[in-house]
């Protein structure tokens, strides 16, 4: 089974307490057919280790990447993906969709 | 978010007590509101509303946009008796993502050999579930030994726990039965008939793993009230 967004939490506490630099990525808003619902969450250290998912691997890449300067200032960060975006050949949404993610630091 | 925070929302998880991290989307700060506490809060009413559905969402409050993150407890299915149709109904429910304990006090029946996926309690209900923490409202009862004895327990500590779905194992006779004995334990209509009996969608299960899957139906049905269409 996929592991839930419960589990994840966890995860994001364990890897804080075990002294790893820590974000935490979650959809906090959804248009269209998004893949992945409002609350979901995507773990992601120093290493850019990740756990979880905030759109089934399409803009994880890009999380990942917005999750290292979130991690290297400590100021939180909104992105937006989508079709629309002009970010939708590098890291958009195939389904048609359209999500905002919420990136904070851990700690 | 502080790590302090994060450790005490993951606290009321693993102590099964709903709770909302409400996130100041500019500022990033953070406050976690527990359910016991939830109606002290000045957002007390739309926190209300979130507890009631689970769902997670942005909302416009007074001095700007907040993230309420809504955790509510993982949804567990307690089957009473580890008969044939347990057997079927534990690792179909475990594919749900729900949480399963079996519950037979007869050891023969409740063994790990025919329960290698789920916890097997060789117990009493009344004895077993104080030990899950209690029964509550994230949580199911399929009742399925057909021995008052053992499903009754449960059927009373599941109607009183508001459990979100409650459902017994036997024929409408059987049922009429066990109504009689539920009223004169003092349960009204309205709590009664809250017991699906007989148990399942009826889709016309004959094996135990159609039982299982209607069984399973059912208390999706129930989880996800809110979602169906008008029939």
């Amino acid at each position: 089974m996929l592991s839930s967004d419960r589990d994840i939490l966890t995860e994001a506490e364990a890897w804080a307490r075990s002294g790893r630099d820590v974000a935490l990525a979650t959809v906090v808003e959804t248009w269209g057919s998004a893949p992945r619902p409002v609350g979901s969450h995507l773990v992601i250290d120093g290493a850019g280790n990740f756990l979880g998912s905030v759109s089934g691997g399409c803009v994880e890449g890009d999380v990942i990447t917005e999750a290292m300067d979130v991690i290297g200032d400590g100021r939180p960060r909104m992105l937006e993906f989508g079709v629309a975006d002009e970010t939708a050949w590098r890291a958009g949404l195939s389904c048609g969709g359209r999500i905002r993610v919420y990136v904070e630091k851990v700690g | 978010m502080d790590l302090p925070l994060l450790t005490a929302l993951n606290e009321e998880r693993a102590a099964r007590r709903a709770a909302i991290l409400v996130t100041d989307i500019a500022t990033g700060t953070s406050r976690l509101v527990r359910e016991a506490e939830a109606g002290s809060d000045p957002m007390a009413a739309e926190i209300a509303e979130r507890l009631r559905t689970g769902k997670s969402g942005l909302v416009e409050a007074e001095g700007g946009a907040r993230f309420l993150t809504v955790q509510v407890p993982p949804v567990r299915l307690v089957a009473i008796g580890a008969v044939h149709i347990s057997q079927a109904l534990a690792p179909m429910a475990k594919g749900l993502d729900l949480d399963v304990t079996v519950i037979d006090p007869r050891t023969a029946f409740a063994t790990p050999e025919r329960f290698p996926d789920v916890p097997v309690l060789a117990e009493w209900p009344d004895e077993a579930l104080p030990k899950l923490g209690g029964l509550d409202r994230y949580t199911a009862v399929a009742c399925l030994t057909h021995d008052p004895k053992i499903d009754d327990p449960a059927l009373v500590a599941a109607l009183r726990a508001e459990c979100f779905y409650v459902g017994a194992l036997g024929s409408r006779r059987t049922h009429a039965k066990r109504v009689e004995r539920l009223t004169e334990a003092g349960f009204g209509e309205a709590d009664i008939a809250r017991i699906h009996a007989p148990i399942g969608l009826d889709i016309g299960a004959v094996s135990p793993a159609e039982i299982a899957l209607s069984v399973l139906a059912e208390i999706v049905a129930d989880l996800r009230r809110g979602r169906r269409r008008p029939s």
